[in-house]
């Protein structure tokens, strides 16, 4: 075990148990619930072997469902976020930074959030419309995908900013 | 052969994705089917001992609102007890063992509640080893909040009444006109009651209880107030918006009612083969 490893590892036991039992307790303005945890795959490393982090996502995805009761819709998003996540590697930080070694604490803060914000909307996207299930819904599925979205996105950049020491 | 090896290792990432995919889809789906959520629910050991140390914490911050509400019930159950005809009392008067009762009430403390998803569920502290079973009814001394739905040893998952997938049998205080109650996912404060009878006489401030007509829940356990009410599309029912009296956001302590009567119902509601 690296200390890579154990680091992910921690990681992704804290976020679950934060997510669970902080997060979706917060019920802003009676439903906007920010969703931190995906945040495990936002800043997973960029080089690593690509089945093992999709499967990753699904263990991620399925700990929450498993604490919120909600079937498999958090494991569905997670899925397809780490799945698509290459693309808005691409996308965000461009040909600059060669997208197999980026440090996330080092990009510059525009491209994070470019980055942060396609992401986020897309797992709010997936989860909300499998978790309404309607499509005559359509208006809700949006409204709750930009707010939770825009909460979201807000406290992860905070999180990030928090987390991330300085080397000296 | 060696190719269809080469295609599967060359797209593993994307094989991988779809069987997980397909998965969740799968397990999405079976929970929007009543009964069927069998696999994932926060009634297990580990979810179920992680929100009970969370809820260690937390029970504690409620404390003043949970004391207030027992006193008023205590209060609502004196008034009753001591305005009990005397007579009656004393000749009626048994040994609560004997006494032929329909419905068993047992409490639990709920440890997650949940009410801004379209499917919420509660998870509370009493499972199997307190012969609590499925499709028993959860109330407060408010008013209703579920059904159970999952049980494992130690802890049982509620489908809360806001839930799309929960219906409840539901009537007019005042006459017998039933209909069900159902949630739009709209807000945590109302519930829906549709079904109802355009002949039936409702009007705004109406008192709504459960109908005896499920074996669930007794007859007349208080629902809530009729806000607001339309015609539906169809034109012969009511769409009855109803302010529920329980704070669904705000639980702590429940009442799990076990009808007694309710497999010998069932048995006779089944239909006859022979």
């Amino acid at each position: 075990m690296t200390k890579v490893t154990l680091n992910l590892a921690a990681r992704f036991i804290i976020l679950v148990l934060v997510q669970v039992l902080i997060f979706n307790q917060i019920d802003f303005m009676g439903y906007i619930n920010p969703y931190v945890y995906i945040l495990f795959i936002i800043l997973f490393p960029a080089n690593n072997n690509r089945t093992l982090f999709v499967f990753l996502a699904f263990l991620l995805g399925f700990s929450v469902d498993v604490f919120s009761d909600s079937g498999g819709v958090h494991a569905a998003a997670c899925v397809t976020l780490a799945y698509i996540r290459p693309v808005f590697l691409k996308f965000s930080f461009g040909t600059i930074y060669d997208y197999q070694s980026i440090k996330f604490n080092q990009t510059d803060f525009s491209s994070k959030l470019t980055y942060f914000t396609a992401l986020v909307f897309i797992h709010h996207l997936v989860m909300f419309s499998l978790e309404i299930f309607n499509i005559s819904k359509i208006i809700l599925i949006l409204q709750k995908t930009l707010f939770s979205g825009i909460f979201t996105i807000i406290l992860c950049l905070i999180i990030t900013i928090l987390f991330s020491q300085k080397r000296k | 052969m060696q190719q269809i090896i080469n295609f599967v290792l060359r797209n593993k990432t994307f094989l991988v994705f779809l069987l997980l995919l397909g998965l969740s889809l799968f397990f999405t789906i079976q929970s929007h089917s009543y009964h069927k959520s069998k696999f994932i629910n926060s009634s297990n050991v580990i979810t179920g001992t992680v929100y009970k140390t969370a809820n260690n914490v937390s029970q504690y911050f409620n404390l003043i609102k949970e004391n207030k509400a027992l006193l008023e019930e205590n209060r609502m159950l004196k008034t009753i007890v001591h305005n009990l005809d005397v007579d009656t009392m004393t000749s009626d008067l048994q040994d609560s063992l004997k006494l032929n009762a329909n419905y068993k009430f047992r409490t639990a403390s709920v440890y997650k509640n949940s009410y801004s998803q379209s499917t919420n569920y509660l998870t509370i502290n009493k499972g199997k080893k307190d012969s609590i079973k499925v499709d028993y009814g959860v109330i407060t001394s408010q008013g209703i909040v579920g059904i159970i739905e999952n049980t494992s040893q130690n802890f049982s998952s509620v489908l809360s009444i806001l839930n799309t997938r929960s219906r409840i049998n539901a009537q007019l205080k005042k006459t017998n006109h039933i209909g069900s109650l159902v949630w739009n996912t709209e807000s945590p404060e109302f519930a829906q009651l549709i079904d109802i009878s355009k002949f039936a006489p409702v009007a705004i401030g109406d008192t709504i209880i459960t109908g005896g007509q499920s074996t669930i829940f007794p007859k007349g356990i208080l629902i809530g107030t009729v806000n607001s009410y339309k015609i539906d599309s169809g034109g012969d029912s009511y769409i009855v918006n109803v302010k529920l009296f329980n704070d669904m956001t705000n639980i702590g302590h429940v009442y799990v009612i076990e009808n007694l009567q309710a497999a010998e119902i069932k048995s006779l509601q089944k239909p006859k083969n022979d």
